[in-house]
């Protein structure tokens, strides 16, 4: 009997994910700008999805309110653009600035548990949106345009957001990859698995939890980032907006909670939702918020949850399978 | 004199968000959950009052008496159908589930009702309107008057209702160990269908208030949710007087925020429960406490 972490499927899909990334690069040489555009959007969703999986699905950290650094993402880079920074360099302090801002928050939130974790969390985003609502030089309550990325020519312009997006995407699934495949992430995923066994087991859950909400809070900064470059101009109402958080619950819950593969594809069927109701409207929202109840309910750990315990199928190795000499015993960790 | 003023009308206020969180706080006492579709449902009985006005051109208090049976019915089966299901699933469920709720109940109160801010404060006869002006700058309203009223029974109905009836016993018993009352041979299940029902009527009348006191809308529930949680954080969780007081705390916070400056009312409620939340850090007893 052995333990091993990589199968055939999962060598071949890891390696496919190297070429799926290079394929996407070329996107913006190939497709016109207005498929350029769509496709940061769902790359922004992935984003995101990843960060509120990495919160909700390995720390038990339910947020409605990972809003709040999608805004100083968004905001940030607006802020360091009018002090006369590179728009391609502001973007990157503003993500800096949104993670470093978690690192205060976390100490008072990471106090709290469950609806007061949540809802504390919310208030902080309603409180970020209030500010911004009384600064007459972020625009307050009518919004701002990002006007130094006048300087690039359209075309050019979305070719670099959509790289940019691109960039932060691998960036972020990569460290998210190696951090649960590191000796942390045996940590993560027993606390994923039960936060008081792992702690009995001296997992310093504290500590772990941190991480996580440092790095989404990086993410959910990169991708507030990418809406103020892919849109141009942002307003408090929405980029501050708890429809962030119900689009996240929903990507992450129907691709499947606590799996790292899971909310990719929860981003890429919200995606195609999104471009198939292109009018949105109530219905389509009736819809997301029924069925993100419906898996919770249902299926907690999602699509991608119910596909590997039916076929024991991982296309990226963040755990360990056992396989016995004569029996395939599969045993998820 | 506009600070003494301040103040009254803070109290009304926050007597106001009291109605709106004690459902909230009957919840979280028995079941341990916070429902985060309260303040649609809240918003849901504003519009099933508005509907009764609309057909019969009856007063918005006699269309309350019929949306209230209606909102006890459906409390009753969202416990039965919804809550008792992720309560098994444990704590994250429940928020999860009824987050998607919300979601629902709001853009279905949009296809339905349009975008369209509503009210009820029309049809609510006109000593809603009505206020006494003590001096030039403090007025008492007849309707923050009776939403205070109203605050006072509401919690003492419960107070007396968990003291002295044998199924405010059974709800105690099961809020303090639902298994070993279960031993007793009190059903659960039935416990908390009983105390979402009384919650979500509850929440209605909050509804109702809100319609008198200004406006309404589909997207108006997050809000009073918020608020709501605010009041029941401040006074502190699983306590029902608690809840009165953080309520009214709540909204002197807000009248007196106004005072600084019109735009910091919402923002100095929220810093004052960020502020209680920092010096709580969060550990409180969590189950349902009445005064002894």
């Amino acid at each position: 009997m052995k333990v091993q972490r990589w199968t055939r499927t999962s060598k071949v899909f890891t390696g496919g994910t190297g070429v799926v990334a290079l394929g996407l690069a070329s996107v913006p040489l190939i497709f016109e700008p207005d498929v350029v555009q769509k496709l940061t959007n769902l790359l922004i969703l992935v984003i995101l999805a990843a960060m509120w999986n990495a919160l909700a699905g390995y720390g038990g950290l339910v947020s409605v309110g990972q809003q709040a650094f999608i805004g100083i993402g968004a905001y940030g880079t607006v802020f360091f653009a009018g002090m006369g920074v590179s728009p391609y360099m502001a973007m990157l302090l503003a993500m800096a600035l949104a993670g470093a801002i978690s690192i205060p928050i976390s100490l008072f939130a990471l106090r709290l548990r469950a609806a007061q974790f949540a809802i504390g969390m919310w208030v902080i985003a309603e409180v970020m949106s209030i500010v911004v609502r009384l600064d007459k030089n972020l625009g307050a309550g009518t919004g701002i345009s990002l006007i130094q990325m006048n300087q690039y020519a359209p075309n050019f312009r979305q070719a670099y957001t959509f790289w940019m997006a691109l960039g932060f995407a691998v960036l972020f699934l990569a460290a998210l990859f190696f951090l649960l495949r590191s000796p942390l992430g045996a940590s993560l995923q027993a606390i994923r698995d039960d936060e008081d066994a792992a702690r009995s087991l001296g997992v310093r859950v504290a500590s772990r939890k941190r991480l996580l909400f440092v790095l989404a809070g990086f993410g959910c900064g990169a991708a507030g980032v990418l809406v103020v470059a892919n849109t141009l101009f942002i307003e408090p109402g929405s980029v501050f907006s708890v429809q962030w958080s119900a689009y996240m619950i929903f990507m992450v819950l129907v691709g499947g909670l606590g799996t790292f593969e899971g909310p990719i594809l929860g981003a890429i069927l919200l995606f195609a939702i999104q471009t198939t109701f292109t009018q949105g409207g109530p219905w389509y929202l009736v819809g997301l918020g029924a069925t993100a109840a419906l898996f919770a309910l249902v299926l907690p750990r999602g699509l991608w949850g119910a596909i590997e315990d039916r076929l024991g199928l991982r296309l990226l190795p963040v755990g360990y399978q056992v396989v016995s000499s004569d029996i395939k015993a599969e045993a998820r960790t | 004199m506009t600070l003494v003023n301040a103040i009254v009308q803070g109290i009304f206020l926050g007597a106001f968000y009291a109605v709106l969180a004690c459902g909230l706080s009957i919840m979280f006492g028995v079941m341990r959950i916070i429902n985060l579709a309260h303040g649609d449902l809240a918003v849901l009985g504003a519009y099933i009052a508005f509907v009764v006005v609309e057909q019969t051109g009856a007063s918005a208090f006699v269309a309350f008496g019929i949306a209230l049976p209606v909102m006890l019915a459906l409390g009753y089966l969202l416990q039965v159908t919804v809550l008792a299901r992720s309560l098994k699933a444990g704590i994250l469920t429940p928020l999860l589930a009824t987050f998607g709720l919300s979601i629902v109940i709001q853009n279905l109160l949009l296809i339905v009702f349009s975008p369209d801010v509503r009210s009820l404060g029309g049809s609510a006869g006109t000593f809603t309107t009505a206020s006494w002006h003590v001096t030039g700058e403090l007025s008492i309203s007849a309707l923050g008057v009776l939403v205070l009223v109203v605050a006072v029974v509401v919690f003492g109905a419960l107070q007396l209702f968990l003291t002295y009836t044998p199924a405010g016993w059974a709800m105690r018993a099961t809020a303090e160990d639902a298994d070993a009352a279960e031993l007793v041979g009190i059903n659960s299940k039935a416990v908390y269908a009983r105390a979402t029902a009384i919650a979500v009527a509850v929440a209605s009348l909050g509804g109702l208030f809100l319609g008198i006191r200004s406006v309404f809308e589909p997207a108006s529930g997050p809000t009073q949710l918020i608020f709501a949680f605010e009041a029941v954080v401040i006074g502190g969780m699983g306590s029902l007087w608690g809840t009165l007081l953080g309520g009214i705390a709540l909204g002197l916070a807000q009248t007196l925020g106004a005072q600084l400056h019109p735009q910091f009312s919402v923002l100095a409620g929220h810093l004052l429960f960020l502020a209680v939340l920092i010096a709580r850090f969060g550990s409180s007893r969590t189950i349902l406490r009445v005064a002894r």
